[in-house]
């Protein structure tokens, strides 16, 4: 990201972004709510546009029409805060992105399989999504994004008010993605450990700013900036 | 006057001119079907489409639009009729069309009362559905039609709700098709004009046998949409996506 704004009405949510994200790596963006999390994985995901700025995505500039746009998003995979299931079969929640792909029966329900295999959930193929529990449903979710095998994954908040059992599942999944199969992951998340236990960097956010990026370690133990400080020492909420 | 006497002997007549075969009450009954099927059909087919682009695109003036479509699903039947009649009469701009007195023209009135209401209830059930969904679907590389297919897919209950609805409006209809059909006998005589006519003649047991026939036929086509909302609430999703990745589940 170069240079990138983004505004809601006379709200500026982003000002001057300048962000890189290197391939392989877990980046956790960091920050308070409303900092501005959401909307840079929204970004990212080409689901907004910048007002200004520059977004590239494997070296390809992303200001391009729908149809490029939507190319290179096939090559991202995102779960959102909330798990948003549709009301069928936890299948045909997986399976969707493939459907719209047109994969053909025998790869879609292999993939599935191995996706909800991956996510601890073999056996819920069946299962109505509206029967899961909210880290079940999460799971799901996460398996929507890695059936489809993508570059890029974006996690947005992925484990916000989960209970530890699903917490630490979905993290060992971020990691072995990750280390296994070299998946690019940006995770935004308000949970110090988290981004602590599992990213290699660390981006700032704070009320829009992107404040500071580093190494995790480096940026836990020896912020360059004053505001991460505090931020880190829970003195300092949005 | 009408009494009870003239309601129960209507409920005899109607099981006597159901079980008898009367081929007047045959026709009109087919007649009423074709025509309010018809029209619930075509209806459906443009307005929940329409209903869809309205709920998913942002344009300019899209809540005008809204409600214009809010305001004519409440389009007064006789206001309808009298359009037609106008635009249809030998004298009219379609008068070449030839179609006044003719089923076609008692479906395209009941048509053009069941479009804004297939349309408004698809505004109205699409627009309930989840944002979140939405963002859902373009996030996993959806293009437009693809995005609308789901959504409505999400949205189908009320889709149905919007047939069930349209259906029961042009079923029960009587101003429009009663001026530009003309209730002619054989031809355009319909349940409902049948049933003003014979009113009119005091010939209250007929019409009530004959209203009882329509709200038993209503019954009917409203269990079959509804059986059909159940059934679709489990089953349907992946026959969509069979058309689409030519899967056979």
């Amino acid at each position: 990201m170069v240079n990138v704004y983004k505004s809601f009405g006379s709200r500026e949510v982003l000002k001057n972004i300048c962000l890189d994200v290197k391939r392989g790596e877990i980046l956790s963006v960091i920050g308070p709510s409303g900092a501005g999390k959401t909307t840079l994985l929204k970004l990212m995901n080409l689901l907004l546009n910048p007002d200004r700025g520059k977004i590239f995505f494997d070296g390809v500039d992303t200001d391009v029409d729908e149809k490029q746009r939507r190319a290179l998003r096939r090559k991202m995979g995102m779960v959102f805060q909330h798990p948003a299931l549709f009301d069928t079969t936890v299948f045909n929640n997986v399976a969707l992105g493939l459907m719209i792909r047109g994969f053909h029966k025998e790869e879609i329900e292999k993939r599935v399989e191995d996706a909800l295999r991956y996510v601890g959930l073999k056996g819920f193929a069946k299962r109505k999504a509206s029967s899961l529990s909210a880290g079940e449903a999460q799971r799901v979710s996460l398996a929507r994004a890695l059936v489809l095998e993508p570059k890029l994954l974006l996690l947005d908040e992925p484990t916000a008010n989960l209970d530890p059992g699903n917490v630490l599942q979905i993290e060992e999944t971020i990691r072995r993605v990750n280390s296994e199969r070299g998946v690019t992951v940006v995770l935004a998340t308000h949970n110090l450990l988290q981004a602590k236990r599992l990213s290699h960097r660390v981006a700032f956010l704070w009320m829009g700013d992107l404040v500071e990026v580093g190494e995790t370690k480096e940026v836990f133990e020896n912020p360059k900036s004053e505001r991460t400080a505090l931020y880190l020492r829970g003195e300092m909420v949005c | 006057m009408a009494g009870w006497d003239e309601v129960f002997y209507g409920l005899v007549k109607a099981v006597e001119l159901i079980f008898s075969g009367d081929p007047n009450v045959i026709q009109v009954t087919l007649l009423s079907l074709r025509v309010s099927g018809l029209a619930t059909l075509i209806g459906g087919a443009l307005g929940i489409p329409l209903g869809a682009f309205v709920a998913l695109r942002t344009f300019r003036g899209k809540t005008f639009v809204i409600s214009v479509i809010n305001t004519l699903m409440g389009l007064p039947p006789v206001l309808v009729g009298l359009v037609y009649y106008i635009l249809l009469s030998s004298t009219g701009p379609l008068g070449f069309l030839r179609l006044l007195y003719t089923p076609e023209a008692m479906i395209l009135a009941q048509l053009t009362m069941v479009l804004p209401i297939a349309a408004g209830v698809t505004i109205s059930s699409v627009s309930t559905i989840d944002p979140r969904l939405r963002e859902v679907v373009v996030s996993l590389g959806a293009g437009p039609l693809q995005e609308a297919a789901i959504l409505l897919w999400e949205a189908r209950l009320g889709l149905l709700t919007a047939l069930v609805v349209g259906f029961g409006a042009a079923i029960s209809e009587v101003g429009a098709i009663m001026i530009v059909g003309g209730n002619l006998l054989g031809y355009t005589r319909a349940l409902t004009t049948a049933i003003v006519l014979l009113t009119n003649q005091g010939e209250f047991v007929e019409a009530i046998a004959l209203g009882i026939i329509l709200l038993v036929l209503a019954f009917l086509v409203n269990a079959i949409l509804t059986l059909l909302q159940m059934r679709s609430r489990s089953s349907l999703f992946a026959q969509t996506y069979t058309r689409q990745s030519q899967l056979k589940w």
